[in-house]
């Protein structure tokens, strides 16, 4: 297997390697131009609030297309056909709804993170503690996706070690989180979103040349060359019952109203009007970049299956189904493009990882520790805080990546949905439109919300049959959302409705001021200045 | 703030203006749900039907149209949301804060 570690032979990888140290080379100079910027806590925390609605839009979707969906919903293209595309779907679909229901008035309720807005009227010491709980557990889930990917993809394109391909990528985001701060974070993601946008539409547009100028032709070449022919356009060849289905999309759908990393970009926009204009930026952009995917997607099996030069001595895929995209690359635009594609991908690895440590060290300093544990905590000391956290949680991060070393990369990013459509988006939803919740329900809903998920994996197919080598699973489907985003929203809510205490009164009454506030802005963080 | 907020839950603009924004995001948000859970149910319980060519001379099937669409029709209610809400609405709750805000003396006094 060794030999077979480096992607292409050795021009492929001079491109690669070359492209790939100067987008690092640009980074760097990027943080050290932020680090010069970042002094205050709403520097480091959401950019100074200084970012366009069209910049944000640009780092949203450069945060949400991650090399997870690139390669990971190609390979499942790849293998699946038809089925893969639910993820494209569903991860688009996921969007409006954060428009229609949550964008502007989390901009309007928040500071730094989603916590804040829930926070707001409910008691801020457990909210807080449950809210950072959700946001960690799925950002730690999204990371170790993320790292064992792009462990996997530098052993593959560089020929480096697994482990000090880890630690380096490691290294990397702990050092543009730790100086850089949000503004750092958020141009490397707007650059790589640009590079990626560029990169999947040349090789479209390659792929769609090389089967015969046609969108049509994209499709009849892959029937063609897929050992089951047209079963390759139709459902079913991943997802074998309707319960399946429906919880996977409801975990794609609401998953994304949940993910912290993601919320907390609302901050970094002046104000709700930019809110929601990023919005429709990111949506156009990850839209676009997914409709790319059905191309990218069959293009794998026209234009890479069964194809020598992408096959090891086994006859599988060479590095594993996750480097379909990068093999068709390769196949559809020779060695430059597979080099530009390769760093292409690196890059985007290390965007959102960046991104996510950023939101897990928030979660650390501005939730737990300012918040809970040091009320009144000076600026300084609580961004000194979230270094130490970053690099904490890079440290740990690192660590997880070289333990879960053979885990599917898709399936953990997907579990980090559904956390966050069972823990964080129920949250967020009551407590903005349900007069009712309170503290109580809230922390009842979270927590059957969190243990119903995490259980259900363990008990599910994935961990209890596969891992534990059980004979059958306790729980028996792969994908639990749905049950445990209803698990959330029925304790919330019995909680809230069987709270008679004196706080739950309070809480009720101070949903007006709060109503108001979503809705106008008056009172809002960086309002006052206008 | 209180008093600010207290004098905005009196205006008559505000419920409106709240209204006619709630109006319009529930019945988006039911446009794409209804979009996207007909494809996943599609997919769930009519295989078949998604698995159909779109015409005799095609190999592009009823299903891959479909998720095109379902995409494009998301984008498109995003803009109109963006486009209506960035207009009208932003207009409206200008003037409301700007009247609950010049009746307090000054702007956000304390309360």
């Amino acid at each position: 297997m060794q030999a077979s570690a480096v992607a292409g032979g050795g021009g492929a990888s001079t491109v690669a390697i070359a492209l790939f140290l100067a987008f690092v080379g640009a980074t760097l100079v990027i943080t050290w131009w932020a680090a010069r910027r970042t002094r205050t806590t709403k520097d480091f925390y959401a950019a100074g609030g200084n970012i366009t609605g069209f910049q944000n839009g640009l780092a949203i979707a450069g945060d949400f297309m991650s090399a997870a969906s690139f390669l990971g919903a190609s390979a499942l293209v790849f293998s699946f056909g038809f089925d893969g595309l639910i993820y494209a779907v569903g991860g688009l679909c996921g969007w409006p709804l954060v428009l229609f229901l949550l964008a502007e008035r989390l901009k309007n309720l928040g500071k730094y993170t989603f916590a804040d807005a829930v926070s707001l009227r409910l008691a801020a010491v457990p909210i807080r503690c449950l809210a950072a709980c959700g946001s960690l557990v799925a950002v730690v889930l999204y990371l170790i996706g993320q790292m064992v990917g792009a462990g996997k993809l530098v052993e593959v394109l560089f020929g480096l070690d697994y482990a000090i391909a880890v630690c380096g990528v490691g290294a990397l985001m702990m050092f543009y989180v730790c100086f850089g701060g949000m503004i750092a974070t958020t141009w490397v993601q707007i650059i790589k979103a640009a590079l990626l946008l560029t990169g999947a539409t040349i090789v479209a547009i390659c792929v769609v040349i090389q089967t015969g100028w046609s969108f049509e032709g994209v499709f009849a070449t892959a029937v063609a060359h897929h050992p089951n022919g047209l079963a390759a356009l139709s459902p079913g060849g991943m997802l074998h019952d309707p319960i399946s289905v429906i919880s996977l999309g409801t975990a794609l759908m609401f998953g994304t109203a949940g993910l912290p990393h993601i919320l907390m970009r609302f901050f970094t926009v002046p104000d709700a009007r930019e809110a929601r204009r990023s919005v429709f930026y990111a949506s156009a952009f990850i839209g676009y970049f997914y409709a790319l995917t059905f191309i990218i997607g069959f293009g794998t099996i026209a234009l890479v299956a069964g194809r020598a030069e992408f096959l090891d001595a086994q006859g599988n895929l060479r590095g594993g189904t996750n480097m379909a995209a990068i093999h068709l690359a390769q196949a559809a635009g020779g060695e430059l493009l597979l080099g530009f594609m390769s760093a292409v991908c690196f890059a985007t690895i290390l965007a959102v990882v960046s991104g996510l440590t950023l939101s897990g060290a928030s979660a650390i300093s501005h939730d737990l520790y300012s918040s809970v544990l040091k009320r009144g905590a000076g600026e300084a000391q609580v961004v000194a805080i979230s270094r130490y956290s970053a690099i904490g949680l890079g440290i740990v991060s690192i660590w997880l990546a070289l333990l879960f070393e053979e885990q599917n990369v898709a399936y953990m990013v997907l579990l980090a949905f559904t956390v966050g459509a069972s823990v964080n988006f129920p949250l967020l939803f009551l407590v903005m439109y349900w007069r009712g919740l309170t503290t109580t329900g809230a922390l009842i809903g979270g927590i059957l919300g969190l243990t119903t998920a995490v259980g259900c994996i363990l008990l599910g197919p994935t961990v209890w049959v596969e891992v534990l080598d059980n004979e059958r699973p306790i729980f028996p489907y792969k994908y639990p959302a749905i049950f445990a985003m209803a698990a959330s929203f029925a304790g919330s809510i019995l909680g809230s409705l069987f709270d008679r205490s004196a706080r739950a009164t309070r809480e009720r009454a101070a949903f007006t001021d709060q109503y108001i506030r979503s809705q106008t802005g008056v009172g809002s963080e960086g309002a006052s200045g206008h | 703030m209180h008093q600010v907020y207290d004098r905005i839950d009196r205006d008559p603009r505000f419920h409106a203006l709240a209204r006619a924004r709630s109006r319009l995001g529930w019945t988006l948000s039911g446009l794409v749900l209804v979009a996207y859970y007909g494809f996943v149910l599609a997919i769930a319980f009519a295989p078949g039907w998604l698995a159909r060519p779109l015409g005799p001379d095609n190999t592009v099937t009823v299903g891959i149209a479909t998720g095109l669409g379902v995409i494009a029709l998301s984008v498109a209610l995003t803009g109109v949301y963006v486009w209506r809400a960035n207009r009208s609405f932003d207009r409206t709750n200008a003037d409301i804060v700007a009247n609950a805000t010049r009746v307090a003396g000054g702007p956000y006094d304390a309360g």
